[in-house]
């Protein structure tokens, strides 16, 4: 028997494989198939009967979502079953079913939030009729309490059951239903507890009207009068696609984009709510403090503070770089220092075990993202990927949901959405048999150590006896990468395939912020701990009024994300672009721009002129392969040959302290969230569910 | 239907199967493998309710969730589709009027009045704690319409007059007869039977082949033993039966 079959839609004669629902089949000859709950990446539910077509000789319209291609016979000819999505039929058939479902649906739309780019208003216009024929009264439901980033307007709810799908099956946090039944059924949380999924916000997007909207853009803008940007996200290493959308100066709002190979089409809550951070806070001009207090001054003024700051020899200054640094500051920061003969330079946080080996493989997530799903085997040292990268954590739960993935963890035994064996919470876990026999049998395992793991003492002993692991157990071979690191920071990969890491005798991070320095640059590195730093002299370059500002002796304002045009290395070491979506705040500047300006008032000039410069020197001459060569592309299994390469010799056995968390506060990780008030009420929730589960 | 919410205060915060209940939850959750328990959430609901003077408190739901290791959410879900499993207090006697076709034609509405009178609205309960009642769809007993189920007993072929006595024995506590409550056996004719009541239908009279005169004579069979249905069959009505049961009496 042949898995092909053969059909005629619409005239056209088409073979698809048998396990093709009829919507799929109609959509391979180009037919548009109206419909509000199916959706590519849920279960199929088939409740709204939005997508009927007509298959010839039976008795009665077909909801396609619904009908496997394989069900269909043949005509008593033997010619292929004949299908219609256009004509008076079908189009009866879409009517009726929009005009029940208009029946108990609200005409709010003008001052509805989804007006504009709401399903059923475009459907309606398609295929509803022009008039109502219903008399009645229409049905009224309660609005639900689902936390502070979910509006809900129940009776604008068609029932089509997406976000209970979606929270049940891609977050794996069963905390949406439907309660009640027929007139009455309605979508709830629980006893209207709000959701604690860190993936909550999608189920805005799935909504295919306007009954699940977002909270904080609530009655702000217009979709056809918002400007729209593709961009890339910073809020952790995954780099997800998203779309800011801006209104004049402001950004309104965040959405996910399509990125089959990083996000899919999700996106966490932190990356969709932080946009008002971006507006609160800012540094948009440079402070110099004077009798103790910071002072605005203009640029020439700052940067002759900053060069009086830098001449104090350069072996007594140190530069840290943050979380959320791009490349292009990096690269001009460290031409910069270097240039002044700086060694103390380092991008990692304090304790950080990795990025010296030169070689770039050994701190990269190699199997990708996306090659999760062909992995059998996972195991995860000190890495929470439910925080540290949430929408990856969502593919690994549909790798095992799905797939056959069996997943392993060695640290925190947080709740992950999937079951895992827990093979202990140290390093020393490691050498234990317990290991060997979880990877035993699997053709495609896969290590990832996450920072928790990376940033102890141990560090450097956890990664070399992982990657030796992974090339005993078959992890890395021919085809299959399967070794990495998964890093919680955007700039992170970027600004060590630049190279910032302390030179040949220069100090790492813990040493620079030890207080034994005269002058430390702090480059939006807020997350370390400032608080050793002692006397020593501060100048911070960043983008918000947060710990390293506050203790700074000169800031310099810099643009955020989504102000600049610029260059971010993802955890898998793909190379991807960020586009300015608005303007910078005041008298801020892009990163690099700073260093260049400032090394013409220090005279130690750098070369390149333009941002464009900078990245064709990053990226190097034609036939020259840099990191920053390709755009858009994961390594992946180029980095095979130099993971079969010996691992680094490491000083000291592995430790038996547990692993601590590498993100203490998943709405919390930067100064851009602490500045959103979104994100410091979900911290608030999250922080009293955790204290509700300890008391019990 | 109205809206269906859990009464939170009524139900307070803890609740507990009865220890003679854990061998019926033992017998549900056995029916299932380990891996499908969730499929015993319906019995373990009914279970909970009993236990909980027949409602089933947010609480008990929880306990059935927690039990079978489910989602608070998907128990929910079933807890309020189905309207047997009621989410409010209801009295020690909770009446189910059936108010579907056949039982309205035969006066289901005189009977919900009675209720309305004697109790109040639907879903509430009396002061004394003894009586409530609500309207719910057919229940099955078509043929003995208009009835009402009283916890787990139907009372069927009710007037006014008949369903107000039994609300008035059952709020002082006196023993009720379920079952019809006129002249009648089950579903049985009222007033006995009146059909197929000819004996010779039964004494096997009417079958008997009659003799051909052609044959030769076979041996003489022995005497056969007469067709007698049994005595407790439910087409033949003892009269006397149902007066005794008649608690108007």
């Amino acid at each position: 028997m042949s898995d092909k079959y053969k059909l005629n839609i619409d005239g056209v004669e088409v073979e698809v494989p048998k396990a093709y629902t009829l919507m799929q089949a109609c959509e391979e000859v180009g037919a548009e198939i109206p419909r509000f709950c199916y959706h590519e990446r849920l279960s199929v539910a088939g409740n709204c009967r939005m997508c009927l077509v007509e298959w010839e000789g039976a008795p009665k319209p077909l909801a396609s979502c619904a009908q496997i291609v394989g069900d269909l016979r043949p005509n008593r000819d033997g010619s292929p079953p004949v299908i219609r999505t256009k004509g008076a039929y079908v189009e009866k058939a879409r009517n009726g079913v929009m005009e029940f479902l208009l029946i108990n649906h609200p005409l709010d739309c003008p001052i509805c939030d989804q007006g504009g780019e709401c399903d059923l208003q475009d459907q309606a216009v398609a295929y509803g009729r022009s008039d109502s024929r219903y008399e009645e009264n229409k049905r009224a439901v309660e609005d639900k309490n689902m936390g502070p980033l979910v509006k809900t307007i129940m009776t604008r709810c068609i029932q089509c059951t997406r976000c209970v799908r979606f929270a049940a099956e891609v977050a794996g946090v069963e905390e949406i239903g439907m309660i009640s039944r027929g007139e009455s059924a309605e979508i709830t949380t629980y006893l209207e507890k709000s959701l604690t999924s860190e993936l909550s916000g999608n189920v805005i997007d799935l909504c295919p009207v306007g009954a699940l909207t977002s909270k904080p853009y609530a009655f702000n803008a217009r979709p056809w009068e918002l400007r729209k940007t593709s961009s890339i996200d910073v809020m952790d290493a995954m780099g997800a696609a998203i779309r800011i959308d801006a209104k004049g100066d402001a950004v309104m709002r965040i959405l996910p984009e399509t990125n089959e190979e990083i996000n899919e089409e999700w996106l966490s809550d932190k990356s969709r709510f932080v946009w008002d951070g971006l507006a609160r806070q800012r540094l948009d001009r440079p402070y110099v403090r004077r009798n103790g207090k910071l002072l605005p001054v203009t640029w020439p003024e700052a940067l002759d503070a900053v060069k009086a700051a830098l001449s104090v020899g350069a072996d007594q200054i140190g530069v840290v770089a943050g979380d959320l640094i791009e490349v292009e500051q990096a690269k001009a920061a460290l031409d910069f220092f270097r240039g002044l003969g700086v060694k103390n330079t380092d991008c990692r946080p304090a304790g950080a075990q990795y990025g010296t080996s030169g070689v770039r493989e050994h701190y990269l997530l190699n199997p990708t993202l996306m090659g999760v799903e062909e992995s059998d085997a996972l195991l995860l040292i000190g890495a929470n990927p439910r925080v540290e990268a949430a929408v990856w954590n969502a593919r690994i739960r549909k790798s095992w949901l799905w797939g056959n993935l069996k997943v392993a963890v060695i640290g925190e035994a947080a709740e992950l959405t999937y079951p895992y064996t827990h093979l202990g919470t140290s390093a020393d876990a490691l050498a234990g048999a317990a290991v060997r026999d979880f990877f035993r049998g699997a053709k495609r395992p896969m290590i990832v150590v996450g920072e928790a793991a990376a940033c102890r003492s141990d560090g450097a002993a956890i990664l070399a006896a992982a990657l030796s692991m992974a090339q005993e157990t078959g992890a890395v071979s021919d085809g299959w990468a399967g070794f990495g690191m998964l890093h919680t920071a955007a700039g992170r990969v970027g600004a060590l395939d630049a190279g910032f890491i302390p030179a040949e005798g220069g100090k790492a991070t813990k040493d620079i912020l030890g207080g034994a320095l005269k002058t430390v640059v702090l480059l939006g590195a807020d997350e370390a701990d400032l608080s050793q730093l002692g006397s020593a002299q501060v100048i911070y370059v960043g983008s918000h009024g947060d710990a390293g500002a506050a203790r700074a002796d000169i800031v310099l304002p810099c643009a955020a994300y989504s102000e600049i045009t610029a260059t971010y290395v993802n955890t898998e070491g793909r190379v991807q672009m960020t586009t300015r979506a608005v303007q910078p705040k005041g008298e801020a500047r892009e990163g690099w721009a700073i260093f260049r300006a400032l090394s013409g008032v220090t005279g130690t000039v750098l070369a390149y002129d333009t941002a464009d410069e900078l990245r064709t020197l990053l990226r190097g001459k034609t036939g020259q392969n840099t990191a920053f060569s390709g755009r858009g592309y994961a390594p992946g299994t180029k980095g095979v040959p130099a993971l079969l390469a010996a691992p680094p010799q490491a000083v000291g056995g592995l430790g038996n302290a547990p692993f601590g968390r590498a993100i203490a506060d998943f709405y919390l990780t930067n100064p851009i969230a602490r500045a959103s008030r979104t994100m410091a009420e979900c911290s608030a929730l999250a922080a009293s569910l955790d204290t509700a589960v300890a008391a019990e | 239907m109205a809206l269906r919410r859990f009464d939170l205060e009524a139900g307070g915060d803890s609740f507990a199967f009865k220890s003679e209940t854990e061998e019926k939850i033992a017998f549900w959750r056995g029916k299932y493998p380990a891996d499908k328990q969730r499929s015993a959430v319906i019995p373990l609901l009914w279970l909970a309710q009993k236990d909980n003077n027949g409602w089933l408190s947010e609480p008990a739901m929880r306990e059935v969730a927690n039990r079978l290791e489910m989602p608070y959410i998907r128990v929910y879900e079933v807890a309020t589709f189905y309207t047997m499993f009621r989410l409010q207090p209801v009295g020690k006697f909770h009446v189910q009027l059936c108010g579907t076709t056949p039982c309205q034609l035969r006066g289901a509405e005189s009977l919900r009045d009675v209720c309305t009178k004697e109790i109040g609205k639907a879903m509430y309960v009396t002061d004394d704690q003894r009586l409530s009642w609500e309207e719910v769809e057919c229940l099955g007993a078509c043929v003995n319409a208009p009835m009402v189920q009283i916890n787990d007993d139907f009372f069927e072929d009710l007037t006014p007059e008949s369903l107000s006595a039994i609300l008035a024995r059952l709020r002082h506590g006196a023993e009720v007869t379920p079952g019809p409550q006129i002249d009648r056996v089950n579903s049985a004719p009222e007033g006995g039977t009146s059909v197929l009541t000819d004996a010779s239908l039964f004494d096997g009279s009417r079958t008997r082949v009659p003799v051909l005169p052609n044959l030769p004579r076979p041996p003489e069979p022995a005497p056969e033993a007469a067709v007698q249905p049994q005595a407790a069959s439910p087409t033949i009505t003892k009269r006397e039966e149902p007066a005794s049961k008649d608690i108007k009496s």
